[in-house]
């Protein structure tokens, strides 16, 4: 178990350290995820006022949009480096190497998502800090169950060819839960009486999901990536 | 795999298949909706077809996965083709009722949405497999794997969402007088389905036959 | 040729703020969302018989179409196959 962990943390390392070296796929995905909002609030903002759910939904968009970019990135990095055969050859567990690439997207996204609510929050008059706990877990929920599927199509992407429009065109229809779960838990936290019940429920579903797509991932990735 | 029972299940499919439009014609005028219901026979029915196709898929994918054995490669495929156009066929028809039934070509139900995710979902498999380049057959095999598992989230999703907003609809139980058309019809449509799917896996397994031949040419 | 664009020019600059000074048609300004009223105008719209007969059309179509497309596909394959396997004979 301790052996697993550390490979699971060794992976996630590498990750982290060459990201930190150029931080390139941090700023570059936070400003995508601003221009994202930037966009979409020109499409849904009426009059200078924002019409109501919107919010939500553009905050939503913008994990969805931005994180697509940043799983193809990373994935990029592999892909050129010809680092990915070298992982695949290694003596780790494959469920370790998928963990550890998990964790390393999650960090990420959550990096972007710290700078990207509380932006959403300001300039959408959105009261998202109102119930923090249940927000915070409709958020984790919902990026983990989007990169747990993100991850795995990303990596059995890498030596597919139309890789970069395969990407979403995979990755957007099979998260469709997650979108609806994380706008309408968010939104029903938005609304003018704040149904928390609502949330609640909606964090449930995404936490099932979550479970079901996280194992199923980890019992796909064998079979998938070996040739 | 045509195997024996292929000509009889051919004859039959065929026979119901061109018999169900007397059957529906027969069928008894629906009050509300009148003649656009009859739209509903082939529509529900293909409905149920495009599920058994994509069901077909689904194991054929996870089978492969876990077996490689390309039969069950060759049955994912074909599925998943089935899928795309029954789906095609669903989604077409049933705006085409609905804009007399309900007043507008499309409603975000759960029936629906649900519907269209899994037709995206094939529809992806297919362009993986087209454009993913070699040894895209695996990755698009995930591809349905995850796809099925994802249709109930979607469905549950969805009637969650559309209970907070009042129905525009309610589907009608069938009167007496449609329930043996009906049932003709979902026959007919399966059979038709399994007829079909036997034919592709049959195309898909001389495919693999002929670029075995090529590689023997090569040597 | 410089003096012709330079006369087109002039005229374009003489004549814009002519054309700017007039003001734009007035439409009628919409201060909500109107939605579209309720079945009974879509039901006038297109009569029942078109939709069935392209409901029907429709699936005829794209079956038949399908089979059709399976068949020449697998004629095909089957006549590729007899032409690589005759290579292959003569050749051993």
């Amino acid at each position: 178990m301790r052996a697993f962990a550390r490979a699971v943390w060794i992976v996630t390392r590498k990750d982290l350290l060459i990201e930190s070296r150029t931080r390139e796929i941090l700023f570059t995905t936070v400003f995508f995820a601003l221009a994202c909002v930037l966009v979409f609030a020109f499409g849904f903002v009426k009059e200078g006022r924002p019409m109501e759910d919107v919010a939500a939904g553009i905050l939503w968009i913008a994990i969805a949009f931005s994180g697509t970019l940043a799983l193809g990135r990373a994935f990029e990095r592999e892909r050129q480096g010809e680092t990915l055969r070298a992982l695949l050859i290694a003596p780790i567990d494959r469920a370790a190497l998928y963990l550890g690439k998990l964790l390393g997207i999650l960090m990420l996204l959550g990096a972007v998502e710290i700078l990207i609510v509380p932006l959403v929050a300001l300039m959408f008059q959105a009261a998202l800090f109102d119930h923090a706990l249940v927000m915070l877990g409709l958020l984790a929920a919902g990026t983990l169950g989007f990169a747990a599927v993100g991850t795995l199509f990303a990596a059995m992407l890498v030596r597919a060819r139309s890789r970069d429009v395969m990407l979403p065109v995979l990755l957007y229809p099979i998260t469709v839960p997650v979108i609806i779960g994380g706008v309408r838990g968010t939104a029903a936290l938005l609304a003018p009486t704040a149904d928390v019940a609502m949330a609640r429920l909606w964090l449930s579903m995404l936490l099932f999901f979550d479970v079901v797509f996280l194992t199923l991932a980890l019992w796909t990735f064998e079979p998938v990536m070996t040739e | 795999m045509l195997n024996r029972l292929f000509v009889p299940i051919t004859v039959v499919a065929a026979a119901m298949f061109a018999y169900a439009p007397i059957m529906i014609l027969n069928a008894p005028y629906e009050a509300t909706m009148g003649l656009v219901q009859k739209i509903f026979y082939f529509h529900a029915a293909c409905g149920m077809a495009m599920f058994l196709a994509a069901f077909v898929s689904g194991i054929g994918s996870a089978l492969f996965l876990f077996t490689k054995k390309p039969s069950a490669d060759r049955m994912a495929v074909a599925g998943a083709e089935l899928t795309v156009i029954i789906g095609l066929i669903v989604l077409v028809t049933g705006p085409l009722w609905a804009r007399k039934a309900w007043g507008v070509w499309w409603q975000w139900d759960a029936r629906l949405t649900s519907t269209l995710v899994m037709w995206m979902i094939f529809n992806a498999y297919l362009l993986l497999r087209r454009y993913g380049g070699p040894g895209s057959e695996k990755l698009a095999a995930a591809v349905a794997l995850f796809g099925m598992a994802n249709v109930p989230f979607v469905y549950w999703s969805v009637n969650v969402w559309r209970t907070l907003h009042p129905k525009t609809s309610v589907i009608p139980s069938l009167q007496p007088g449609m329930r043996g058309p009906f049932w003709f019809c979902v026959l007919a449509f399966l059979l038709v389905t399994t007829v079909i799917l036997m034919l592709r896996t049959e195309l898909e397994k001389r495919r693999q036959q002929l670029d075995e031949l090529y590689l023997m040419a090569e040597e | 040729m410089k003096r012709i664009h330079a006369l087109i020019i002039g005229l374009l600059l003489v004549t814009a703020p002519a054309f700017a000074a007039q003001d734009a048609p007035k439409r009628p300004s919409q201060d909500e969302f109107v939605p579209v009223t309720g079945p009974t105008s879509a039901q006038e719209t297109i009569p029942a018989q078109t939709l069935v007969g392209i409901a029907y059309g429709f699936i005829w179509v794209l079956l038949f179409g399908y089979v059709w497309s399976v068949r020449t596909r697998l004629t095909r394959v089957e006549r590729e196959m007899e032409s690589v396997s005759r290579r292959i004979t003569p050749g051993k």
